[in-house]
């Protein structure tokens, strides 16, 4: 894949406090794929966002669509890539469709006013627009702020461009159907020609809406490759030091949701 | 459109979407409003005082080019008019700098007054004009008159630079670090002030004493004139940085990826603050609460937008201001009180109802 297509970090090393935190750490993300970042907490993964993001001083290079990011300027940076922080308090009384507009000051799509609306709508806050932001729900502030992200950057191709999501833990506090709303809109978006990259703890949504999954573990990405390839019973059990069977049942008195069983249903309900 | 939520919309169209309550129109009223009072206001100023000007016949004698009798000249020009531009001017100033503080440090509570920026001033301009005369001489006379708001500028420039170190980790800013520098940094002034009014000589202590309390007696065009250029030029700054402020609210890191050029934002911003106050200080004191009060009520009425607050708490701030002014002309009349005490009778009510009544916990 051409690298005008693609997120690539080369020898990422990030130190917080005293501490290093990321020890030279490679990744590369294609654009029309869902990259899905794992792994225990305090692996990582945030920091391995914020690096990416220019959020914390680092070592090493990021490209993204095949140029270094530190060649470019904020708003051009925000033309092309929105970034959805893991929690985030405002500060004063903003309404929903306030923050979501914030969006709107960056990227190309500042021209369209209803794309705030629209976004709010495709997150499942359609009659939210005028409520106050400090008196939503968690999982509703949480979906606010995708909205907003989605709002800057609309459309998955801009000028034959890719645009990007980075995306920490998009789906932490929603309940089980919107994880499904959220997850489909982040699917959508590489369907159709976007990259989206996502940090998440949720194994099953992973293998179920993942293309690429890196596998981070004490500061390194330990593999990186296609759900089948790297949520394996010895990867996992190692990584997260506990035993986690793959496509086993359990015994049969315990219930258990599986996810994936959604897509039988759909076609059964046709 | 995009055809990534296509579906998705597709379900939300046959839900009727309530009309939005768009505050930015409300917002838009507001200012025309806040315009025509301050309008209102301020040729009730001018002819409200101790000299009974009449302000009917004033007028039709303007209309019709009678020449207006010497006395009312004297009154009108040099006394009531320098006075209400520097009203208008600090008022204006004190309400921006205070909203531009308060996005800044992502706190309703920072005000300039309270986190002693004017504090810091004050003690630059009392230096001043104590120490003023220890500069080398071509220096002072480069300055001119221009010393005291310059030097004040100087001092709250320095005083909110060092709140924001002070204050700031990691993009975080925390209220309590914030206020607590702010005792300091008052509690500091106030025991360098009492120095320098040990040393300071009579006429000199008659100019300190100004200070303590805030007024705007002592107006003159010069005055006016020295203040105008910084206020202005902060005034006009301002409304630049509301998109950059408003961003802000989501915290510094995201500001940034909404594409915010964060740090040039905050340097503005800073500069600003401590311009309009500075110079507001140099020329009319300490007056307080004006930065909190204002900001506040046009958030409970329009939100939180910079892009209307801004300009509105211009208004807004110019009005009240001569408001005070004129209660304080008319109290205890013919003498009058300091401003700065009325504005903070008036102001610490609210400040504190504003505390009792805030909906989310300061972080501490
Ligand atoms: N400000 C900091 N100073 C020092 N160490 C830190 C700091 N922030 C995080 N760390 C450490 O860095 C490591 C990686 O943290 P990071 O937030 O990237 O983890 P994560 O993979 O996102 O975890 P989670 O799943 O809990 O979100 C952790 O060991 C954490 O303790
Ligand atoms: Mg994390």
């Amino acid at each position: 894949m051409s690298r005008a297509f693609t997120l690539e970090a080369q020898g990422i090393r990030a130190c917080l406090g005293r501490k290093e935190i990321l020890h030279s750490v490679n990744f590369t993300a294609a654009a029309g794929r869902v990259t899905a970042i794992v792994g225990p907490n305090g692996s990582g993964k945030t920091t391995l966002l914020r690096a990416i993001t220019g959020e914390i001083a680092h070592e090493g290079s990021v490209t993204l669509n095949g140029l270094d990011v530190n060649h470019l300027q904020p708003w051009q940076l925000a033309a092309i890539r929105a970034v959805q922080p893991q929690s985030s308090t405002i500060a004063f009384p903003f309404t929903v469709l306030e923050i979501t507009r914030l969006g709107l000051s960056a990227g190309l799509s500042a021209a369209d006013s209803s794309i705030p609306i629209r976004a709010l709508e495709a997150v499942g806050l359609g009659g939210f627009a005028g409520r106050m932001y400090q008196d939503l729900s968690g999982g509703e502030q949480q979906r606010v702020q995708l909205a907003r992200v989605l709002t800057q950057v609309w459309e998955p191709v801009v000028s034959g461009k890719p645009c990007w999501l980075l995306l920490d833990e998009p789906v932490a506090s929603l309940d089980i159907g919107h994880q499904f709303t959220v997850m489909d809109l982040a699917r959508n978006y590489a369907a159709h020609g976007g990259g989206v990259i996502a940090v998440m703890h949720d194994l099953n949504l992973t293998a179920m809406f993942a293309d690429d999954v890196v596998l981070m573990d004490g500061g390194n990405v330990v593999t990186q490759g296609t759900p089948t390839e790297v949520l394996t019973d010895s990867t996992l059990a190692q990584t997260y030091g506990c035993p986690v069977p793959v496509n086993t049942t359990p015994p049969g008195h315990i219930p258990f949701l599986l996810p994936q069983a959604r897509v039988q249903m759909a076609s059964r309900s046709i | 459109m995009s055809t990534v939520t296509a579906e998705l919309s597709e379900a939300s169209k046959q839900s009727n979407v309530a009309p939005l309550p768009d505050r930015r129109i409300r917002a838009k009223q507001l200012t025309l409003i806040l315009a025509f009072s301050l309008l209102l206001v301020s040729i009730f100023s001018l002819t409200s005082g101790a000299s009974g000007i009449s302000l009917w016949r004033t007028l039709s004698d303007l209309i019709q080019g009678r020449e207006l009798a010497t006395l009312d000249r004297v009154v009108l020009f040099d006394i009531r008019l320098p006075r209400l531009a520097m009203g208008i001017l600090v008022g204006a100033a004190l309400a921006v700098s205070g909203a531009v503080m308060q996005g800044l440090f992502r706190n309703p509570l920072a005000d300039p007054g309270i986190v002693g920026v004017s504090a810091g001033a004050g003690l630059a301009a009392i230096t001043a004009i104590v120490l003023g005369s220890l500069l080398p001489a071509t220096l002072q006379t480069y300055l001119g008159s221009a010393l005291v708001p310059v030097s004040a500028f100087l001092g709250g420039w320095a005083s909110t630079l060092l709140l924001y170190r002070v204050s700031t980790r990691a993009g975080q800013t925390s209220v309590a670090t914030m206020l607590l520098a702010g005792i300091a940094l008052g509690a500091l002034s106030g025991a360098a002030s009492g120095i320098l009014v040990y040393i300071a000589d009579d006429s000199q202590l008659r100019d300190l004493t100004f200070w303590g309390m805030g007024s705007l007696a002592g107006a003159t065009w010069g005055k006016v004139l020295t203040a105008l250029p910084i206020i202005a030029l902060a005034l006009v700054a301002a409304p630049m940085l509301a998109r950059g402020l408003n961003a802000l609210a989501l915290g510094e890191a995201a500001a940034g990826h909404v594409g915010i050029p964060v740090q040039r934002v905050k340097n503005t911003a800073i500069l600003a603050v401590a311009g309009a106050t500075g110079a507001a200080v140099a020329i009319s004191g300490g007056i307080g609460f004006i930065g909190i009060v204002v900001p506040h009520l046009l958030r409970l009425a329009t939100g939180p937008d910079h892009n209307t607050l801004l300009p509105n708490a211009a208004l807004l701030g110019a009005i009240l201001l001569l408001a005070a002014d004129m209660i304080a002309r008319v109290v205890i009349a013919p003498a009058e009180l300091p401003i700065g005490i009325v504005t903070a009778i008036l102001g610490a009510p609210v400040f504190l109802w504003i505390l009792l009544k805030r909906r989310v916990d300061l972080v501490l």
